[in-house]
C-alpha cells in the first residue's frame, strides 16, 4: 500500500501570505499610524501572548492556572531591578524577566505539582499571592508602594534613538514604537512557536493530553513531562510579556505587576470566549476582549459583570468558543495541523 | 517465583473499593505468549483486575511482575512502554484527533519512534481493524462500533507484547466478528500474549487456550476452555444470566 501524509489542507499558502501581509503591516505601522493606535495594538499583542501561553498551560496541558499573573509580576520586576541596581538596558532587561520567571516556576513546581485539579488552581493562585507579599517586601525596588524606571534608563533605550532619527518623532513616542516592535516580535514569536511545537511529535501529544489524559497515558504518554515542560515555557512566556508590558508602562508596583484580574482572570476570559485548546481561539477571543473593552469601559463595574456573564453564557452553550463554532461548522482552520492520510494505490 | 517462561504474574493482588472486595487475592501466571480468556458476571471485577494489570489503579496489597520484575507502583506510561496495550471496555476516544492520528500518537510515544517512523504501521494497523476509510475522520463523530475498533486500533499501535483487551466483540455482526476473531488470532499466532475480558464466548474460545473465570473479584475457575466451560460453576452462572 502506497501512502502520504500531508500535515494542513490545500490553500493554506494563501493564510500564509496573509499572516505575512498582517504581519508586515503591523510592522510598518509606526511609520503610518497613529500612538494611541499603537498602544492599543501593544495591549492587543501583549494580551494575546499571554492568552496563547494560558492557552498552552490549560487548554493543552490540562493545568488550570490562576497564578500566571505571578511570572508577569516577576518579569516585571526583572526588568525594574536590571535597570535599577545594575544598569542594565530595559530592552536586555527582558532577558533577567525570563530568568526571573524560569526560577519561580521551577521552585513553585515543587509545590503546585504536588496537586490536581481544582487544587491546582487555588495552590498557583496561593503561591502568586506570596510572591506578590514577598516583592512587596523589596525596598530596593520599592517596596509596597513601587516605582518607577529610570529617566536614564527609559532614555537609553535599545533602538530609540534609531526610530528617532528615522521617524523624526520625539523621544517619548520612539520608546513606545520600540516597545511596540518588541511586543509584535513576541507575538509572532509565540504563535509561530507554538503552531511549530503543534505539529510536531510533542504537539500531537499534547493535543491526545487535551482530549483524554487517561487514554494518552495509556498509549505511553510520559504526561508529567510533558505537563512540566509546558508549565515552564508558559512561565518564561508570560515572564517575558510582563516585563514589556511594565517597561512600556514605564511604573511598577506588586499590586500593578500581580494583578489576577489583570494577567489572569481577562487572559482565561479571551481564551475561553475565543475557544480553548486551539491556536485560532485565543486571536478570535482578544479581538472581542479589545472590542468589549472599548466599548463597555466607561460602565465601571458594570463592565466586569458583563464580561463574567458572556463567559459563563460561552462556557455553557459554545464550550469550544467562537472559534468552535466556526470551526466545527466548517472544519476551516488558520493554523492547519491535522495529519491525513492519502492512501495512493492499494494493493488486494 | 515464577519461571522464565512466564511473561506476567500476580500474586494475592487485592482491591477494595470501601468495603466491596473486587479483587480477592488473585494469583495468576501468564505464560509468555499464551491467550487467556476472562469471563464472569456483570460487577464480577474483570475490568478492575485489567485495570490493575495495566497500572489505572495500584492494588491495596499484592504484586504484579512483568518478566520477573517488580512492577507493582509503576505508572500506566512506564507500563505501555513495557510494552502492554491496552482496550477499554468504554471507548477512550480522543475527540478531536482523527482515528490516524490517534494511532500515530499512540505508536510515536508508545514506542519513541517518529510520527514518519510510525505511520506505516499504523497504516497496516487502520487495514487490519477495518479503519482504512475513516482514518480522516475525527474520532469524536464515530459511532460505538467504531469507536470499539478504534480502541483495539490504538492498543495495537503502542506495539504491545502483552495485549490487554475489554469486551471488544460485543455489537458486531457475525462477519465482523470473524474476522475480529481472525486479528487477533494472527497476533496470538506471532508470539503476543493476551488477555481478553469477553461476554461473546463463542468468539472468545475460539482464540483462547485458557480460560478464568472471576466471581466476586475470586478466580474461581481456571483452566482449558472445554473443561471451564463444562464446569458447574459456569453452568449456574451462564444459566442464571440466560434464564
Ligand atoms: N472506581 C470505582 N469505585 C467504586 N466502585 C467501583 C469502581 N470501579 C468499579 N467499581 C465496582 O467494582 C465492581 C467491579 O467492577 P468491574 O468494572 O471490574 O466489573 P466487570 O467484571 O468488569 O463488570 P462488567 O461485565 O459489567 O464490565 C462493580 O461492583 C463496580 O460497581
Ligand atoms: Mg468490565
Amino acid at each position: 500500500m502506497r501512502y502520504r501524509v500531508q500535515t494542513g489542507q490545500g490553500g493554506s499558502w494563501i493564510v500564509a501570505l496573509a499572516a505575512l501581509v498582517i504581519v508586515v503591516v503591523f510592522a510598518a505601522l509606526p511609520f503610518f499610524g497613529s500612538r494611541s493606535l499603537m498602544q492599543d495594538l501593544f495591549f492587543v499583542f501583549t494580551m494575546l501572548t499571554l492568552a496563547q501561553f494560558w492557552n498552552l498551560l490549560a487548554g493543552y496541558g490540562g493545568l488550570v492556572s490562576v497564578g500566571q499573573q505571578m511570572f508577569v509580576g516577576a518579569g516585571a520586576y526583572g526588568v525594574f531591578a536590571a535597570a535599577i541596581l545594575w544598569g542594565i538596558n530595559p530592552v536586555a532587561g527582558l532577558a533577567v524577566s525570563a530568568v526571573a520567571a524560569l526560577v519561580l516556576a521551577l521552585v513553585s513546581a515543587v509545590f503546585v505539582f504536588r496537586l490536581n485539579d481544582a487544587y491546582f488552581a487555588i495552590g498557583t493562585w496561593v503561591v502568586a499571592e506570596v510572591a506578590r507579599l514577598s516583592f512587596a517586601q523589596w525596598k530596593a525596588v520599592g517596596g509596597g508602594t513601587g516605582t518607577s524606571l529610570p529617566r536614564e534608563a527609559r532614555r537609553n533605550m535599545w533602538g530609540a534613538d534609531w526610530v528617532e532619527q528615522v521617524t523624526g518623532l520625539r523621544a517619548a513616542a520612539a520608546m513606545d514604537v520600540v516597545s511596540y516592535w518588541l511586543a509584535l516580535a513576541l507575538v509572532v514569536a509565540t504563535i509561530g512557536g507554538i503552531y511549530w511545537l503543534m505539529r510536531r511529535k510533542t504537539g500531537l501529544a499534547l493535543a491526545a493530553m487535551r482530549d483524554n489524559p487517561q487514554a494518552a497515558a495509556s498509549a505511553g504518554l510520559n504526561a508529567g513531562r510533558i505537563k512540566l515542560a509546558v508549565y515552564v515555557i508558559s512561565a518564561v512566556g508570560a515572564g517575558i510579556a510582563g516585563g514589556l508590558i511594565f517597561m512600556q508602562n514605564g511604573r511598577v508596583s506588586p499590586d500593578s505587576a500581580f494583578s489576577v484580574i489583570d494577567w489572569t482572570a481577562y487572559v482565561i476570559f479571551i481564551v475561553v470566549i475565543g475557544g480553548i485548546g486551539t491556536i485560532e481561539g485565543p486571536i478570535i477571543g482578544v479581538i472581542v476582549f479589545f472590542l468589549l473593552q472599548s466599548l463597555l469601559a466607561d460602565l465601571g463595574s458594570w463592565y466586569l459583570m458583563v464580561l463574567g456573564l458572556l463567559g459563563i453564557l460561552i462556557m455553557l452553550f459554545a464550550p469550544r468558543g467562537l472559534w468552535g463554532l466556526i470551526s466545527g461548522r466548517t472544519g476551516f482552520a488558520l493554523f492547519p495541523i491535522q495529519r491525513r492520510l492519502f492512501i495512493e494505490e492499494r494493493e488486494d | 517465583m515464577a519461571d522464565a517462561g512466564t511473561l506476567l504474574s500476580l500474586e494475592g493482588v487485592t482491591k477494595r473499593f470501601g468495603s466491596l472486595v473486587v479483587a480477592d487475592a488473585v494469583t495468576l501466571d501468564l505464560p509468555r505468549g499464551q491467550a487467556l480468556g476472562i469471563i464472569g458476571p456483570n460487577g464480577a471485577g474483570k475490568s478492575t483486575l485489567l485495570n490493575l494489570i495495566a497500572g489505572n489503579l495500584m492494588p491495596d496489597q499484592g504484586l504484579i511482575r512483568l518478566n520477573g520484575r517488580d512492577i507493582t507502583g509503576t505508572s500506566l506510561t512506564q507500563r505501555c512502554r513495557m510494552g502492554m496495550g491496552r482496550a477499554f471496555q468504554i471507548p477512550q476516544t480522543f475527540s478531536r484527533l482523527t482515528v490516524f492520528e490517534t494511532l500515530l500518537v499512540a505508536a510515536s510515544q508508545g514506542r519513541g519512534i517518529s510520527e514518519s517512523e510510525a505511520a506505516g504501521d499504523c497504516v497496516s494497523i487502520l487495514e487490519r481493524t477495518g479503519l482504512l476509510d475513516r482514518a480522516n475522520q475525527v474520532s469524536g463523530s464515530l459511532n460505538l462500533l467504531q469507536r470499539k475498533r478504534l480502541e483495539l486500533a490504538r492498543a495495537l499501535a503502542t506495539g504491545p507484547d502483552l495485549l490487554l483487551l475489554d469486551e471488544i466483540a460485543g455489537g458486531l455482526t457475525e462477519a465482523e466478528c470473524a474476522s475480529l476473531v481472525g486479528t487477533i488470532r494472527s497476533l496470538h499466532a506471532g508470539g503476543t500474549t493476551i488477555v481478553w475480558i469477553e461476554h461473546v464466548l463463542h468468539a472468545l474460545n475460539s482464540v483462547v487456550e485458557r480460560l478464568i473465570v472471576l466471581d466476586f473479584g475470586r478466580v474461581i475457575q481456571d483452566g482449558a476452555p472445554d473443561a471451564v466451560m463444562a464446569s458447574r460453576e459456569v453452568q449456574e452462572i451462564y444459566l442464571g444470566i440466560e434464564a
